[in-house]
């Protein structure tokens, strides 16, 4: 069956790794949806996020080889696991000066930041879980979206449970 | 102790217990070679290409169970090796490759003889490391020999540049290694393997599918003991060959694709297949979804990617053969499977592996066999690919595990004559005898001036059949026998559409007996059943290099052979069979 994975690995923080880590997406023929990566408390270390759409084994079996991967510290599947998700969306919108207050609404409804603000247009920040980022695009849709940047989701499970990292092997 | 690093990477070698490295240099790895000229420890093996040196590092590891390794140039020489590392990789065998590199200050610059080797391997090896700062190359060093050996073995390639073969370090080989990524399991989880045991005495009709895995933990002395208390049947793996003596009862020969009839039945009836170091190949399964279909899967393999990975396991167990057959063995009891036993003896008398030997016509089994009869069964042998590696695992009876050296996984034509390099090196005294085919021969065939230059008595039976045989055999079965550039004897006058070869057909180019004599061997060719014998004896006994070139019948065929993507027990044997199979 096909459905959503989310996956966080912790990794060598070491050139060469990313493209290893997506080469074995790739070599499977699977495109990587969201990919987020940043170092962790201990700078040997960073941590991705990655999200992928598959079927129920090839995603097993990816996980396994990911496990294999010496630059691989750990493989934690967060799909079924309680998990906290977050993604950044900064979203520039057309707008002529006597609009822009319909768009300060929407920013606010959806705890949004405007970061930018020109003659025409107008960039917003928002926070959230992709649900919510899809809902912003979708609401601002017919003003004219002139640029979109996503971060992809970074994620965490939810009480004491962690990947590992310093001290903690 | 204060030295370069490339006299690190000496000592190294030396506390890593490697006698031979076979490469050749090039200029950022002269520094490394520098290092070696009065070294007394070390034998530097310097083939004609970096191929050859690759393949004779895998021979040797094949062999031996040590780790081979080469030590080749940046650029070109690096990007020769690939293939190797692909063979090695797909065959889980341990490696360590060592490729100079443009200076550090260069990388990225399309520097002269540069290329992204960590790039390019990374598929093909099991783990690879450039070496950015020369005070790191010790520990790197010891990991990429420990990731290589340990675990589900492989090449591991360190990439060197050469600066770091200059700079001085302060030397100290670390008595341990630091890997926190890397922790592969040995033991096998004992409430699984008590599963297992139960599993096994509740089969009435059980069967041992054993691969390479066996060969790589040295588990034959286990699954050995293990079989003879349980009286369980054995099917090995191309890979697997020898890890279970060919000559036991037990023993139904080769599955999958050019399996015997006997073992492809067994796994197609029984109700109980024991994978062990296997994976589940598609040469192996053919059709997935017919594969043993009346049977419970027991997995055991080191690597937990290999378990479910194409048919889903009722019982699966990571870790190492050996230990985990040592402690079933601990558990087995003889099974009462008599009446399944007297079913697969049905099938081995009712289809024996044969071949028409009762005309005066040279052919190719009969070659492999008058091999196994000279060498009494005890001879390391190597193959090409095709037909030839086809034969010789039929009538070849391999009866212990390194015997049999052959690319299974990647199917490296040109692997078979310089793999024979490295095992002679490892086995000075042994009978090594590549098994060839005209075609794949030719791909290293350079490799025969390293073969005298080194006095190795490595033998060299060429089934010459004049053709890309393998090739051709699917031609004549699925393809109306349209001889599409599979005839080595082909040249510019001849029509455009041939698929009878005859008198009338141009010489084999080239003239392997002449090429023998040209590189210092022995060349001999025979054409006669009645001079086989005769010629092999004479080989084996020689001190030097002897290339046999044996014309035998063209268009003989490996047989059976399951169609690709058929069921394992759908067999074909002929023509015929293909076209009523094509037809069904
Ligand atoms: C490097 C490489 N190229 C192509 C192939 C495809 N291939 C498989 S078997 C074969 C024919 C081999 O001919 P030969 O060495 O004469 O062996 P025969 O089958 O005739 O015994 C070919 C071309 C291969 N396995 N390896
Ligand atoms: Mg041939």
């Amino acid at each position: 069956m096909e459905r959503e994975y989310t996956i966080a690995l912790l990794v060598v923080n070491e050139s060469g790794v990313l493209a290893h880590i997506a080469g074995l997406f790739s070599g499977r023929g699977f495109n990587i949806r969201e990919l987020s990566v940043g170092e962790t408390e201990n700078p040997e270390y960073s941590r991705m996020t990655i999200v992928v759409k598959g079927d129920d084994q090839i995603v097993e079996q990816i996980k396994k080889q990911l496990n294999k991967f010496i630059d691989v510290i750990k493989v934690n599947d967060l799909t079924n696991i309680p998990s906290v998700h977050r993604e950044i969306i900064l979203i520039k919108v057309k707008t002529s000066a006597n609009r822009r207050q319909e768009i300060f609404q929407i920013a606010e409804v959806f705890k949004g930041k405007i970061v930018d603000i020109s003659h025409d247009s107008l960039t917003l920040e928002v926070t959230g879980i992709t649900e919510k980022i899809e809902a912003l695009i979708a609401i601002l849709k017919p003003y004219g979206i002139q640029e979109i940047a996503r971060t992809g989701r970074v994620s965490i499970s939810r009480g004491i449970s962690h990947i590992g990292g310093i001290g903690n092997g | 102790m204060k030295i370069n690093g490339a006299r690190a990477i000496v000592e190294i070698l030396h506390k890593e217990k490697v006698t031979t490295i076979f490469g050749i240099p090039g200029g950022v790895v002269i520094p490394l070679f520098d290092a070696f000229y009065e070294d007394k420890k070390i034998n530097i093996v310097i083939t004609k290409h970096e191929q050859g040196a690759i393949h004779a590092a895998d021979g040797y590891a094949r062999s031996s169970g040590k780790p081979g390794v080469c030590l080749v140039t940046s650029g070109p020489g690096a990007t020769n090796i690939v293939t190797g590392l692909a063979t090695a990789y797909m065959d889980s065998i341990p490696i360590v490759a060592l490729t100079g590199q443009v200076p550090t200050a260069n990388i990225g610059n399309d520097a002269f003889q540069e290329a992204d080797t960590t790039g390019i391997t990374r598929p093909v090896t099991k783990h690879n490391f450039i070496v950015k700062n020369p005070n790191d190359l010790p520990l790197i060093m010891k990991n990429a020999f420990y990731i290589a050996t340990t675990g589900r073995t492989g090449p591991v390639l360190v990439d060197i540049p050469k600066d770091i073969t200059t700079a001085e370090i302060e030397f100290e080989y670390p008595e341990k290694v630091k890997i926190p990524g890397y922790n592969p399991t040995l033991k096998g989880n004992i409430r699984q393997i008590k599963r297992v045991m139960e599993t096994i005495k509740n089969a009435r009709r059980p069967l041992i599918y054993a691969g390479g895995g066996i060969i790589a933990s040295g588990a034959s002395e286990e699954l050995k003991k293990f079989v003879k208390i349980t009286g369980i049947p054995v099917t090995l793996t191309l890979m697997g060959l020898g890890a279970f003596p060919g000559t036991e009862p037990e023993f139904l020969g080769m599955l999958g694709m050019h399996g015997t009839k006997t073992a492809n039945y067994a796994v197609s009836r029984c109700d109980l297949l024991i994978a062990i170091g296997s994976r589940f190949d598609d040469r192996i399964t053919g059709k997935l979804s017919m594969f043993a279909p009346h049977a419970k899967f027991i997995h055991i393999d080191i690597d937990p990617a290999s378990i479910g990975k194409n048919v889903i396991i009722d019982v699966p167990v990571v870790g190492d053969a050996r230990h985990i057959l040592h402690e079933m063995a601990g558990y087995a009891e003889p099974l009462n499977i008599n009446k399944w036993f007297e079913e697969i003896e049905g099938w081995k008398k009712e289809h024996p592996l044969t071949y028409s030997n009762d005309d005066d016509i040279l052919r190719p089994q009969y070659v492999v066999e008058q091999i196994y009869k000279v060498t009494g069964g005890d001879a390391i042998i190597t193959t090409e690919v095709g037909q030839n590696q086809m034969w010789t695992a039929q009538f070849y009876k391999f009866t212990k595990p390194r015997q049999l050296i052959t690319s299974g996984g990647l199917g490296t034509m040109g692997y078979g004559l310089p793999a024979a390099i490295g095992a002679q090196i490892a086995h000075p005294d042994a009978t090594v005898i590549d098994i060839a085919g005209d075609g794949s021969i030719q791909m290293n065939i350079q490799e025969m001036a390293t073969i005298s230059q080194h006095e190795l008595p490595i033998n060299i039976a060429i089934l010459n059949n004049g053709y890309l045989g393998m090739v051709r055999q699917w031609q004549e079965f699925f393809f109306d026998k349209r001889y599409s550039a599979t005839c080595l004897k082909r040249v510019q006058r001849c029509p455009k559409i041939c698929n009878n070869p005859g008198e009338n057909c141009p010489p084999f180019v080239p003239d392997f007996v002449k090429l023998a004599e040209a590189y210092s061997a022995i060349g001999l060719r025979i054409e006669k059943k009645s001079d086989v014998e005769g010629a092999l004896i004479e080989a084996v006994k020689t001190k030097k290099p002897v290339l046999m070139d044996f014309i035998v019948n063209p268009e003989e065929n490996v047989t059976p052979m399951v169609p690709a993507g058929a069921p394992i027990n759908k067999m074909i044997s002929s023509k015929e069979d293909a076209q009523n199979f094509l037809l069904a």
